[in-house]
């Protein structure tokens, strides 16, 4: 009966092989598409350069990376994107936990979250910039509309799931509204509140770069932008490159921390 | 206050709390039309809400909203029907190669969290200024749920339906079409309306952002006539359509899947 299915359910093989096994297919499929690309941009089949050979797109990615003006472009869009994050982050808390705490409000309110959190959010930017200007200040409300919603979903949600024993615990110990929130809410919903700003993150960067590409002089969307209208694609794959590296590198090292936080409660 | 327990709800009088918070919706906008009628809030920057629900009708005869409403839902739909087969596809691929899923399943969840949208110009250079830039960065960014929910469908389904497959000598083909894949399905119906939604989002974004197609491109025309209360009209009229697409996506799925 322990014998290894093959076809649809198993295809087991002995462990001590497969780690090695995997890496390897990762290499060759790495391997393959690099190949691909380099055929394909070697062999003039689409428009000139819109499909830059490995070396150049190496050559623009160094080239960014030594350029001051990068750093100091990054500088502005991280700032926008953590000023974002604190204000959709401590917005999204409060409202949250207001969900979270009373059945009825959730009742009453929950609808417009729920179905407002997907809509697309840039739709707003021409209001952004009325109300906050051509400026940084459009660009973190952008990146702070886009974070609130996850937030205050995720904080919502997970208020709902402390055990009760927990805000027993808390009523018989008499403990007001701001010690219940520190020492058995905010303790309780860790991974929730890491989760739901791990999204919030992600939807800030979105949330903060298409409005910077839309209407800016400054910011690593205004360089992808520039990079478009001046046709250089090397570049534009570089920034694109470095970006993926941030954002995708962002979401892992806090997706992590929840792990962490998970295991810590557990 | 027990917050723990939503399950055991209290009978609150039926539609009383869906009340509270329309009225707390209709509220504001009585509040907001007082502020702005009295000078409080610029007009210039803010209209008031009876011109937004004036421009409305203004928006709809004029701006050719249906033909923008259909052509944003086409290119929503050509993306559903691309996520569904390559999806699906990529999923069963995964599920049936368990090395290729191990390889892979990681990048496929990177691209789920990587903003793909904010290429977007790269992917105009790629395709143009056209409806396929759209439908493409709709794709690219709908595809991962899909197929993670997939592999998730398929590799839940249960070993005893696996077991009598089995015991009815069904190849291969057949274990797929009557047993994995009907036990997959719920999984993979969350996945598409997971990546439905995602299509759209980036579609309606893009649109905005290249001014090119739909109810995107209507926003971004208006904004850039200043014609301020048709803007707010046509963002209230996006959100009514995204709002009405999810209650529709939810209602298919609860459909396609009788408990």
């Amino acid at each position: 009966m322990n014998a290894p299915r093959r076809g649809w359910v198993d295809f087991a093989s002995p462990a001590r092989n497969r780690a090695a096994s995997v890496w390897a297919l990762r290499a060759a499929i790495i391997a393959v598409v690099l190949l691909l690309w380099e055929i394909v941009a070697e062999s003039g089949w689409l428009f000139r350069d819109v499909v830059p050979t490995l070396p150049v797109i190496g050559r623009a990615i160094a080239r960014v990376l030594a350029d001051a003006g990068f750093y100091s472009n990054l500088a502005v869009t991280a700032g926008e994107i953590l000023a974002s994050l604190a204000i959709g982050g401590v917005a999204g808390v409060v409202v949250g936990l207001l969900l979270g705490g009373s059945p009825f409000m959730a009742r009453a309110y929950e609808g417009f979250i729920y179905y407002l959190g997907p809509t697309p959010k840039i739709i707003f930017f021409p209001i952004m910039i009325l109300w906050f200007g051509v400026g940084p200040g459009s660009k973190v409300a952008m990146g702070a509309l886009s974070s609130f919603f996850p937030i205050v979903i995720s904080v919502a949600a997970g208020m709902r799931q402390i055990a009760p024993v927990l805000i027993r615990v808390g009523q018989s110990f008499r403990a007001t509204p701001w010690q219940m929130t520190r020492t058995i809410y905010f303790p309780a919903m860790r991974v929730p509140i890491v989760n739901g700003f791990r999204l919030g993150l992600g939807l800030a960067i979105i949330g903060t770069l298409l409005a910077e590409t839309k209407l800016s002089n400054r910011g690593l969307g205004y360089l992808i932008i520039q990079s478009y209208t001046t046709f250089d694609m090397p570049r534009m794959y570089a920034l694109l490159i470095v970006l993926f590296v941030i954002a995708i590198g962002l979401n892992a090292v806090i997706g992590r921390y929840a792990v962490s936080a998970r295991s810590g409660a557990a | 206050m027990n917050a723990a327990a939503p399950a055991r709800r209290e009978p609150l009088a039926g539609y009383a709390p869906a009340a509270v918070g329309l009225l707390s919706a209709i509220a504001v906008f009585c509040v907001l039309e007082g502020l702005i009628r009295a000078g409080v809030i610029s007009e210039y920057i803010m209209p008031p809400p009876s011109h937004v629900l004036a421009a409305f009708g203004r928006v709809i005869t004029e701006e050719h909203i249906v033909r923008r409403f259909f052509l944003t839902i086409g290119e929503c739909l050509t993306t559903g029907v691309m996520i569904t087969v390559f999806g699906v596809a990529g999923g069963v691929l995964l599920h049936r190669y368990r090395l290729l899923q191990q390889a892979v399943e990681t990048w496929v969840a990177a691209l789920a969290a990587a903003p793909v949208v904010l290429a977007y110009p790269l992917f105009m250079v790629i395709f143009g200024r056209n409806a396929w830039t759209i439908i493409m960065i709709g794709f690219v960014a709908a595809l991962p749920p899909v197929i993670l929910k997939t592999v998730e469908g398929l590799a839940g389904t249960r070993n005893v339906l696996l077991d009598v497959g089995r015991s009815f000598r069904l190849d291969d083909w057949q274990l797929f079409r009557k047993i994995l894949l009907p036990a997959a399905l719920p999984s993979i119906f969350v996945g598409l309306r997971v990546g439905l939604i995602f299509a759209l989002i980036n579609i309606v974004g893009v649109e905005f952002l290249i001014n090119f197609g739909g109810l995107g491109q209507l926003i971004n025309e208006l904004a850039e006539r200043y014609d301020l209360p048709g803007t707010y009209g046509a963002i209230g009229f996006v959100i009514l359509v995204s709002v009405l697409f999810f209650v529709a996506c939810e209602r298919a799925e609860r459909w396609l899947l009788p408990a």
